[in-house]
């Protein structure tokens, strides 16, 4: 067999030996790449430093892939020679290859513009999975964070630096954002849409140095002008990189250059991916690398014969809630077009469609994205518009807003980056038993670029697959079709601060009894209390603070923090329930005394003839702590769990939770009180107390994970507090810890909580606090009640006619 | 003389908070009212499943969800929307607002007859609501 030795281990380099394995075994296959990771999805680097998604998650080919097709991989080895007439490569651990036919694809390099003292410490790029980390280790709240380059890339790290709690501005050479994709007047509507998100958008301005002591502190620009900075990212734009191209004496230009069917001047050196040229053109976006993929496949082989002609670009902004797509001609002054226009300021919506000789030459669009298959199916087409004139901007929606699949014609473009057809998925549900979205993932690869066309891939699957099953990731619910992680980005960036408002914007403007709950906690988390809270939204015990019973009647558990009352309180319960003919009054499993039964309009009464405070019983929320009596009298004690449970409780009483939270405290691990099947327990020994996270003893029984041990009762209660916030912060609503847990993985979760860098953890500490200072007991409400009608029951006006 | 109605006045308008029910008792019985955006339905407070209290769930859209068991029911006709087995359904009532007071179409015999409240299935045999009927053909 012969050899054939690939150098660079990136998505262009893979797809293409991917194609090359779909052909009959030909080669013994060696991989360089002088990062140490498998092949991931570039693409989504923008999506880890949004936090949106993890590492392991954009994984492409994991090991196991490059050892079922027995492909030597060498990572971590950077090719720094070719000898083409030796048929040799050299590696920087010193190594020499030998080959038959050597496959560069080695990608692009960032281009660093001359600026004094570029190399500073605190400055970066943005291109790779290292770069991404030491941004993510770099960034924090607070910081300022200046991004130089208002391109594609640069507005999506500013986004992420952003996310990640910096203030970021946004540096660019030109006058307009994005100029190679958008007009003047398309880059202003995005320029606003920057500044809405809270990112500061500087243009017309040349970077002239990087100043300070050591590292960062300032940037300035030509005229003299400073600004301060933290952290700098350059994306100012990319080059192939041709070295080994030149090294092995290939023709090169601004990339090495290939002809259709992707060879190269010396016939055992093949090219593909962003290094290459073809017909003058350098692409820096995925889907024509791939399509070169499949032609040099071929060639590779010993199949010449396809070819590789052009691809008509396509570029979409992948920022949540910044909808910007461009494909084909932007400007305006092409000879003999015309250009249709659509704006609408308050909207933040401009189209922008270039017809020339009745066809579709270029399009805009920011704002509104959702027409952007149809149009780019006409680029590709070439499709004469003259009859469909009058709809070109408002296609004609025939009740259905989303696009009917039925409509999209089989060798339509459905997956841009992928460069999958609607044939070829249709093709993978008929004959390949295709089923689910993993599967098609898997079978053709689209939807696994941006993303961005998952949910027409979905509906195709969901036409066409016999058997088509969702995704375990589901959406909230079909009145706001996003999954919950998304919605809480949306929430926060567009600072949605009521439940309607988030329903009229990204739902369906009605919402249900599964989203309205779910998005009232949300809002509640997100914003620390200072939102606007519905009460309509809330399910009827979040109304009156109080359980609804089977009978319409209501019951009252008020708080007994660790289960310590007094012969008052008792006495005043004793009252409570004679005085209301309370029919049931019972000790609960937590603890706690209830009291069954009660009329909603005495609620506010009961309230103010206990004097005690708020048990969140009828809610997604803070139960309680139980305790077990300690080293007070137990002889077996050995830390003071009982005033550790009030404290707990006292600390986090009052605050909601995605689902409901029971915590316990015991002081030694014969576990009275069963700390370690709660969701948070602390279990005393000797000298330190063991923190628990996780348990359970419901529907599910489930031992807690123990998340750290720590010496003081000082240091337990700020773990529980740390774990606390994180939960409500990434878990999804109605997701009890145990399975929160169990889904994040204890060892993740420690890393992100009482293991976490202390700013981390300071900013969930800070956040507990803040929502803790605006929480209050409910039960106040007896005296300021939401509305007139709150607890009253209505009475006829006219009385009863006979 | 089945089919006499009378109209009552029940509450302020500004009794019933936007999106939210509220129940009204009235002779025997209680009536859920809804406030809409300004305009207000009406149903029987009493969910044909195990009698939960519709006046007390969360609105969506123009139906309304039991707080219980989580039965839905179309506000504008009664009309159960699921689960799907349509049999089971609430009355419905008219209602019109003149001077933020919310006025209530009942039966006349609404407050004579001993069972006061007829099962929906009647009203509607008897086509006794404009609403019910309409939902019928
Ligand atoms: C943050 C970000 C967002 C993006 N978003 C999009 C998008 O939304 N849509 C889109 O279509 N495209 C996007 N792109 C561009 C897309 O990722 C690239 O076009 C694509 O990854 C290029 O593939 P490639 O294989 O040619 O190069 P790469 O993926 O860069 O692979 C080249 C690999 O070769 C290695 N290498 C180079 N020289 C050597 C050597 N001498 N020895 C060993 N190894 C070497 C490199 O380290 C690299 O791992 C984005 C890029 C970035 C950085
Ligand atoms: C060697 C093992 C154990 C010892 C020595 C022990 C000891 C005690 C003691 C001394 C008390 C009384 C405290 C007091 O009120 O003065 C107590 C109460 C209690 N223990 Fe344990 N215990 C043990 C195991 C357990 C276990 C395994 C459980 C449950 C899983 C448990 C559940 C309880 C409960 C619920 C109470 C409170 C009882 C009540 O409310 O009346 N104990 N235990
Ligand atoms: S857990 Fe330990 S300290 Fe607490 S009551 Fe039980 S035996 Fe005593
Ligand atoms: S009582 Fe209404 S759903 Fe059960």
């Amino acid at each position: 067999m012969e050899k054939l030795v690939v150098v660079g281990n990136g998505m262009a380099g893979i797809a293409c030996v991917e194609q090359i394995l779909r052909h009959a075994p030909k080669f013994n296959i060696t991989i360089f790449g002088d990062e140490t990771h498998v092949n991931y999805n570039r693409i989504l680097l923008s999506s880890v430093l949004a936090g949106e998604k993890s590492i392991e998650e954009i994984t492409l080919n994991g090991l196991n892939w490059y050892q079922q097709h027995d492909i030597a991989l060498r990572l971590g080895v950077r090719i720094t020679d070719v000898d083409a007439g030796a048929k040799t490569v050299t590696g920087d651990d010193g190594s020499v290859t030998g080959f038959d036919k050597l496959l560069l694809a080695t990608g692009s390099l960032p281009v660093i513009p001359s600026i004094q003292d570029v190399m500073k410490d605190g400055v970066f790029v943005f291109r790779n999975l290292d770069d991404t980390r030491s941004l993510l280790e770099r960034a924090r709240p607070g910081l300022k964070a200046v991004v130089i380059g208002g391109g594609l890339l640069g507005l999506e790290a500013a986004r992420g630096l952003q996310v990640q709690g910096c203030d970021v501005t946004v540096v660019h050479l030109m006058e307009t954002l994005m100029e190679r994709q958008l007009d003047v007047t398309g880059g202003s509507y995005l320029a606003n849409k920057m500044n809405e998100l809270g990112i500061t958008v500087l243009l017309g301005l040349s970077t002239t140095a990087i100043l300070g002591k050591g590292k960062v502190e300032r940037v300035q620009f030509k005229g003299g002008g400073t600004i301060p900075a933290d952290l700098v990212v350059i994306a100012a734009g990319i080059r192939p990189n041709i070295e080994l191209g030149q090294k092995a004496g290939l023709d090169t230009k601004r990339g090495i250059v290939v002809n259709d069917y992707m060879e190269t001047s010396n016939p055992d050196v093949f090219a593909v991916g962003e290094c290459v040229q073809h017909n003058g053109i350098c692409y820096g976006l995925v889907a024509p690398l791939l399509e070169q993929g499949k032609v040099l496949a071929a060639t590779i082989t010993g199949n010449k014969g396809p070819k590789y002609e052009g691809t008509v670009l396509a570029s979409k902004l992948k920022i949540m809630g910044v909808d910007v797509f461009s494909a084909g001609e932007i400007g305006d002054k092409v000879d003999g077009s015309e250009v249709i226009r659509y704006e609408d300021p308050s909207l933040g919506i401009y189209k922008k469609l270039t017809l020339k000789a009745s066809k579709l030459t270029g399009v805009i669009l920011v704002g509104d994205t959702s027409d952007s298959h149809r149009y780019m199916e006409w680029l590709r087409s070439g499709t004469d518009l003259a009859s469909m004139r009058r709809q070109l901007l408002f296609p004609d929606t025939g009740g259905d807003a989303g696009m009917d699949v039925a409509k999209i014609s089989d060798n339509e473009t459905v997956c841009g980056c992928m460069g999958v057809t609607k044939g070829v998925i249709v093709h993978a549900i008929h004959e390949r038993g295709v089923n689910t979205l993993a599967q098609l993932k898997e079978c053709t690869k689209a939807s696994t670029g941006c993303g961005s066309c998952t949910e027409l891939c979905q509906q195709l699957l969901k036409a066409v697959a016999p058997e088509f099953e969702e995704e375990s990731r589901k959406v909230l619910c079909k009145c706001v079709p996003f999954a919950e992680d998304n919605l809480r980005e949306i929430v926060r960036s567009q600072r949605l601060k009521s439940v309607q408002e988030v329903l009229d914007i990204y739902g369906n403007g009605q919402g249900c009894e599964v989203c309205k709950p779910a998005l009232s906690y949300m809002l509640d988390m997100l914003w620390c209390g200072d939102h606007d809270e519905d009460r309509s939204a809330r399910f009827i015990n979040d109304r009156v603070h109080a359980n609804i019973q089977k009978d319409g009647t209501f019951s009252v558990i008020p708080r007994i923090r660790g289960g310590v009352t007094s012969a008052a309180e008792l006495r005043r319960i004793a009252d409570v329930a004679e005085k209301y003919r309370v029919p049931l009054v019972k000790i609960t499993g937590s603890q706690r005394i209830d009291l069954l039964g009660v009329k909603k309009s005495d609620l506010p009464k009961v309230w103010a003839d206990l004097g005690m405070t708020s048990g969140q019983a009828y809610t997604k929320g803070v139960r309680m702590v139980k305790t077990c009596v300690g080293t007070d009298f137990c002889r077996f004690g050995t830390q003071d769990s009982t005033s550790a449970g009030i404290e707990l409780e006292r600390r986090l009483e009052n605050l909601f939770t995605p689902h409901k939270l029971k915590m316990a405290v015991v002081g030694c691990p014969r576990n009275c009180a069963e700390a370690t099947v709660k969701d948070i327990g602390l279990v005393g020994q000797e000298g330190s107390w063991q923190v628990v996270v996780g348990g359970a003893a419901g529907k599910k029984v489930r031992k807690a994970d123990l998340l750290i041990t720590v010496e003081t009762t000082e240091q337990a209660l700020d773990a529980s507090g740390i774990f606390f916030q994180y939960y409500r912060e990434n878990a999804n609503y109605l997701e009890r810890t145990y399975d929160f847990v169990e889904r994040i993985g204890i060892e993740k979760v420690r890393k992100e909580t009482v293991y976490a860098a202390e700013p981390q953890k300071q900013a969930l500490r800070g956040r507990l606090h803040k929502s803790k200072a605006r929480s209050r007991d409910a039960w106040l409400e007896r005296n300021e009640p939401r509305t007139a009608t709150q607890f009253v029951q209505i009475e006829m006006m006219d009385g009863v006619l006979v | 003389m089945k089919n006499e109605t009378k109209w009552i006045r029940v509450t302020y308008a500004h009794n019933i908070p936007l999106r939210e029910g509220r129940a009204v008792r009235i002779a025997e019985s209680e009536i859920a009212i809804f406030n809409l955006g300004g305009r207000f339905l009406a149903v029987e407070n009493r969910c044909p499943h195990r009698e939960g209290p519709l006046a007390e769930g969360i609105v969506s859209g123009t139906t309304v969800v039991c707080p219980l068991h989580a039965w839905k029911f179309n506000l504008e006709n009664g009309q159960g929307v699921s689960p799907a087995s349509s049999a089971h359904c609430v009355r419905s009532f008219r209602t019109r607002v003149e001077d933020n007071v919310i006025w209530l179409e009942l039966p006349a015999n609404f407050f004579t007859e001993s069972q006061a409240l007829l099962g929906c299935m009647e009203q509607q045999a008897e086509g006794a609501t404009e609403a019910c009927s309409v939902a019928r053909v």
